[in-house]
């Protein structure tokens, strides 16, 4: 496992892309260095006692010595971060987890996200060489759509404001994609949704890796807040060090 | 001027008074490759109990204003992995090793402490007789003196390593607890487990915790903590282990003063994993800037 370590990082930029969405760029030298795709970092988005716990983020990608985060405002925490302006100070501990595997033998890579679940897709793609990449992302409506950093993208909205009206499941399924054992699936997003690919793939036979989401306290390994049940056995893995992402047959949702 | 920051708690010397608390350390392995467990007091493994115990269902864990609640259920490998797997590496870690044992019967605090106290690297035992978040054992006996009384009373014939009795603060009279440990040979306690809490969401209605109540810990608890401590300290003679929301320094001096010669520090590992490095060098300037030779000479210096 790689150290973990804090780094105080000065914000570079905090934009806003949609009403709910920011793109987040700090620069942690440090874990830009070390951190891969998949992984994630845990923000502390105050100097005092409240909110008390840290947030975890998805690694959206990395430039140089900056950090990129894709978050969305969802509560308490995230309206605090959303108010920081460049030059101010976040502490940031990481890098965290496991990320997505890339190098095994496939020729297409499937990005399919959920809502904010696109957030990790951004440095995976940019890590991913010389293969096929194709993207289904699904939003609530058209004005939530954030493409940032994806590539061959394919949308799917709720309400059908822009490409399919669907989840980007059943845009996924929908599309004749070629399915073989040549293909692998990243997949991100609200439990559910993955769930419901994990049947899919159990099904098909397809090669599957979920980034999940957890309430957690710590992030590495300490709090036992953030439990996904293994399919297994009858225990129970962590999303922060077993995962955040697993491999689509290692759990039950 | 050099500072002596040791402490003692029982037979146990501690370099400092910093312990990390059970439950936020893991069994120690998944700390040390990020803190050097040498330069810290102690520190006490999660609750080990006879049998593994997988632990409550998701959610486990939800933050309330300057504090978390808790219901992970004390999900432990159970003794015998403990020992086969968990205990060599601690052998490794050069640390104070305090054991945190959690039992459903005193049969099974007394089975547990006989199987580890064999073992030279585990120095003390913490004896969790307060957890809120299982539905046997724990917090049923940290209710009820007389089971107190013997639990510490058995263990002590099973073992004559340092005996640290863990306290609930869900009652209304902590030090007839101290009172009763003190009587039955315990050589210190442990003050406080966390205080039962809940919370609930406003649209579903239905509790965040899927245990419906959890242990609130974080600096909401600090003031309730402190006045545990205070009214063990005034009235009972056992050295106390202090904890409570303590975040920094400062709240460590604060306890100290009320009454603790040790303290541990719990939530604050989950949110600064270094915070034990940065406490001591807070304590270290403290006493200089205060003349204070031994820290030990803190504890109890309430001027009331």
């Amino acid at each position: 496992m790689n150290k973990i370590i804090i780094e105080n990082s000065i914000i570079e930029s905090n934009d806003k892309l949609t009403e709910s969405i920011y793109l987040l760029k700090v620069h942690s030298p440090i874990i830009a260095s070390k951190i891969k795709p998949g992984q994630f970092c845990n923000v502390k988005v105050s100097d005092t006692d409240y909110p008390l716990l840290r947030r975890p983020f998805s690694i959206c990608d990395v430039e140089n010595h900056l950090i990129v985060f894709l978050y969305q405002v969802v509560g308490v925490g995230t309206e605090i971060l959303a108010q920081k302006m460049e030059g101010e100070v976040l502490s940031i501990l990481g890098p965290l987890g496991n990320g997505f595997n890339f190098d095994d033998d496939f020729e297409t890579a499937i990005i399919i996200g959920g809502g904010i679940g696109v957030a990790p897709f951004p440095f995976l793609i940019r890590n991913i060489t010389n293969k096929k990449i194709v993207s289904y992302i699904g939003f609530r409506n058209k004005n939530e759509i954030v493409d940032y950093g994806l590539t061959n993208c394919k949308y799917a909205t709720d309400d059908g404001s822009f490409g399919l009206k669907g989840t980007c499941i059943d845009l996924f399924k929908s599309e004749n994609t070629i399915l073989n054992s040549k293909t692998k699936i990243f997949a991100c997003g609200p439990n559910p949704m993955l769930k419901s690919l994990i049947e899919y793939c159990s099904d098909k036979n397809l090669n599957c890796e979920v980034s999940l989401e957890s309430a957690m306290a710590c992030g590495f390994g300490i709090c036992q807040g953030c439990v996904v049940e293994s399919k297994e056995d009858d225990e129970y893995k962590l999303v922060c060090k077993d995962g955040p992402v697993f491999k689509f047959n290692e759990i039950k949702l | 001027m050099e500072i002596d920051l040791s402490v003692n708690i029982g037979k146990l010397k501690l370099c400092n008074p910093i312990v990390l608390a059970s439950g936020t350390v893991g069994y120690g392995e998944e700390v040390a490759n990020f803190l050097d467990l040498s330069k810290i007091g102690a520190i006490i493994t999660k609750s080990i109990s006879l049998k593994p115990r997988r632990g409550n269902s998701p959610q486990r864990i939800v933050e309330t204003s300057s504090g978390m609640l808790n219901a992970i259920g004390l999900a432990n490998v159970g003794l015998d992995e403990f020992v086969k797997t968990k205990i060599p590496i601690l052998e490794k870690l050069n640390s104070n090793v305090i054991c945190n044992i959690a039992a459903s019967s005193i049969e099974e605090y007394v089975e547990c402490t006989k199987a580890l106290n064999e073992f030279e690297i585990i120095k003390a035992f913490e004896i969790n007789v307060s957890c809120p978040n299982v539905k046997e054992g724990g917090l049923i006996f940290g209710n009820d003196l007389t089971a107190v009384g013997k639990i510490t009373s058995e263990i002590r014939v099973a073992t004559n390593k340092t005996i640290i009795i863990k306290l609930s603060p869900n009652n209304s009279n902590i030090a007839e607890f101290a009172k009763v440990v003190k009587q039955e040979g315990g050589d210190a306690v442990s003050a406080i487990n966390t205080l039962i809490g809940t919370a609930f969401d406003i649209y579903t209605k239905k509790p965040i915790l899927k245990n419906i109540t959890g242990g609130l810990s974080g600096p909401a608890i600090k003031p309730v903590a402190l006045a545990k401590v205070l009214e063990i300290s005034r009235s009972v003679d056992i050295p106390i282990i202090g904890l409570g929301g303590i975040m920094n320094w400062k709240d460590v001096v604060e306890f100290m003063i009320v009454g603790a010669s040790a303290v541990q520090i719990g939530t604050v590992n989950f949110i600064n994993p270094f915070a034990a490095y940065e406490i001591i060098d807070g304590l270290i300037k403290y006493c200089k800037n205060n003349s204070i030779i031994n820290i030990s000479q803190l504890t109890g210096t309430y001027q009331i």
